[in-house]
């Protein structure tokens, strides 16, 4: 499809670098779609996302942003087309390998019962490995979490919940990540140091990432390209700019 | 008091039976003042309780004496029954009905044949209709408690499952807290009951031996046995329901596919 070739630069975090036009394509999604019970939720969404590019995906609330995410790590099975991982059709893959190397962050954080530090191990323990204090100390460092090894998650705000969530998810050593509206559950400041944070987690583990917005700005700061849903479908595909100025203002 | 002005024992049971009922109805009554109306689920049990432990009592006049294959279609049926309330109980779950009479019918099943087996349980349709409903009564209300505690974990903390299993988890790694929960929950009045056995509880098939002029000893030691089946059925019931839940709650792809209904 045209559509999706057609990926230019934003003035997101990679802002500087070339083209991705020339880059391998890690994650394709193939006419994917989820209808339940009768109701298309996300309806024949073909996309093609680079090494190392982020995709802000926008649209209305309840127009099949998060659905198409969850597609996109197999937490929801399709009802039709499929999604390749680095040319790889995903069924191929054990649901689990897939989930380890495509990392999803919620919208809200999910954490488990007992210390910062076991919610940081729990990933890698469910493929046999035990995660290093070294690497429990680099990943806290780099979601600025330095000395919350052994903090109990009742006790943290929202915004350190959302780190230990993202830091949780970076200890699998995902290839994607998928960002589910990672700040809008966070008060102002919290979203600017998580939004901040992200982008700096991003550029530094070279990730490939989707990540679902509804604030326009966040997007035109962080995404090298955006795609537009509504009802379920891929309306446009282009430079953040050209498809903010295509959506529906929400602010 | 009833006894001294009614002489016939059939009439004066069914004027006990009046007593009771007035006495639920009065409860009823008074927790309709207090803004918790259950008149009329309290005189629908009522007339449902009545009229269905008169229809088992006819029955049982029927099946006493006759064949043995009477009594195992009499508890076939009661499990059957038993599946459909306990998944009425839990119906938010959908297709659960399977899961209930799954877990019933190998739970109570087990228990049941393993006890006949063993001479425990008479093979006489005099003991083994009584006995056996009591356990797959115990089934039923273990298998009802257990998924609802079951449904209500799932549903308070569907986002952990889900963050468990966008991490790489597998559905058993996940689940298990919510698992042992409900497999507590199922179990807590068969535990209950094996504790306060005799200090607040006198069961009733103790009663019934006692009042039949059994020597109380012997039928103290044969509710012992009765109350101890009853926890292996809880037992195995709340495991086999769990585990038949979870595999109903998973696709093969790892994802929770349950939702639950309002």
């Amino acid at each position: 499809m045209s559509m999706t070739d057609n990926s230019r630069t934003g003035g997101g975090i990679h802002a500087g670098s070339a083209s991705y036009a020339g880059r391998a394509t890690v994650i394709e999604t193939r006419k994917l779609s989820r209808t339940v019970q009768g109701k298309l939720l996300v309806d024949d969404i073909s996309l093609e996302v680079k090494q190392g590019e982020i995709v802000a995906v926008v649209g209305p609330s309840g127009a099949g942003k998060s659905s198409f995410l969850r597609l996109i790590n197999r937490l929801d099975e399709p009802t039709g087309g499929t999604v390749y991982l680095d040319g790889l059709d995903y069924r191929q893959l054990a649901p689990r390998e897939l989930r380890r190397r495509v990392g999803m962050v919620m919208q809200s954080a999910y954490l488990f019962p007992g210390t910062v530090a076991e919610n940081l191990c729990f990933g890698p323990r469910q493929h046999g490995e035990d995660l290093p204090v070294q690497e429990i100390d680099r990943l806290l460092e780099q979601t600025g979490l330095e000395g919350f090894a052994q903090r109990e998650v009742l006790h943290l705000s929202g915004g350190e919940a959302q780190r230990v969530s993202l830091a949780r998810t970076l200890a699998n050593k995902p290839e994607v990540l998928l960002l589910d509206e990672p700040t809008s559950a966070l008060d102002e400041r919290a979203e600017r140091e998580i939004e901040a944070l992200l982008m700096r987690v991003l550029r530094d583990h070279h990730l490939t990432a989707l990540m679902v917005t509804h604030d326009t700005a966040q997007a035109e700061r962080i995404a090298d390209r955006a795609i537009l849903i509504e009802a379920g479908r891929l309306i446009l595909n282009g430079s953040v700019q050209e498809v903010l100025n295509a959506e529906p203002v929400h602010h | 008091m009833l006894n001294q002005f009614i002489t016939d024992p059939m009439v004066l049971r069914a004027a006990q039976a009046a007593g009771a009922a007035i006495l639920a109805l009065m409860v009823a009554y008074l927790a309709r003042r207090a803004d918790i109306n259950m008149q009329r689920e309290a005189i629908v049990s009522l007339v449902r309780g009545i009229s269905q432990i008169v229809i088992v009592g006819l029955l049982l006049t029927i099946v006493l004496g006759r064949a043995r294959w009477l009594s195992a279609f009499v508890l076939l049926a009661m499990t059957l029954a038993g599946a459909a309330i306990a998944a009425r109980r839990t119906k938010q779950i959908p297709g659960i009905l399977q899961v209930t009479m799954r877990s019933i019918v190998l739970g109570a099943g087990l228990v049941i044949g393993i006890m006949v087996g063993l001479e425990v349980i008479d093979r006489s349709p005099a003991t083994l209709i009584p006995v056996g409903s009591m356990i797959i009564a115990n089934a039923m209300n273990t298998t009802a408690l257990a998924l609802d505690r079951f449904r209500a974990e799932v549903e308070a903390h569907t986002g952990q499952i889900e963050a468990g299993l966008a991490l790489g988890a597998a559905s058993t790694v996940v689940v298990a807290p919510y698992l042992k929960a409900a497999v507590q929950a199922g179990m807590i009045p068969s535990v209950n009951n094996l504790r306060s056995l005799g200090i607040v509880w006198i069961p009733g098939v103790m009663a019934g031996m006692v009042l039949a002029g059994t020597d109380p000893i012997e039928a103290a030691i044969y509710q012992f046995v009765v109350v101890a089946m009853l926890f292996a059925t809880a037992g195995t019931t709340a495991l086999l329901c769990t585990l038949f839940v979870r595999s109903h709650a998973f696709s093969a792809a790892e994802q929770l596919t349950l939702r639950m209904k309002a």
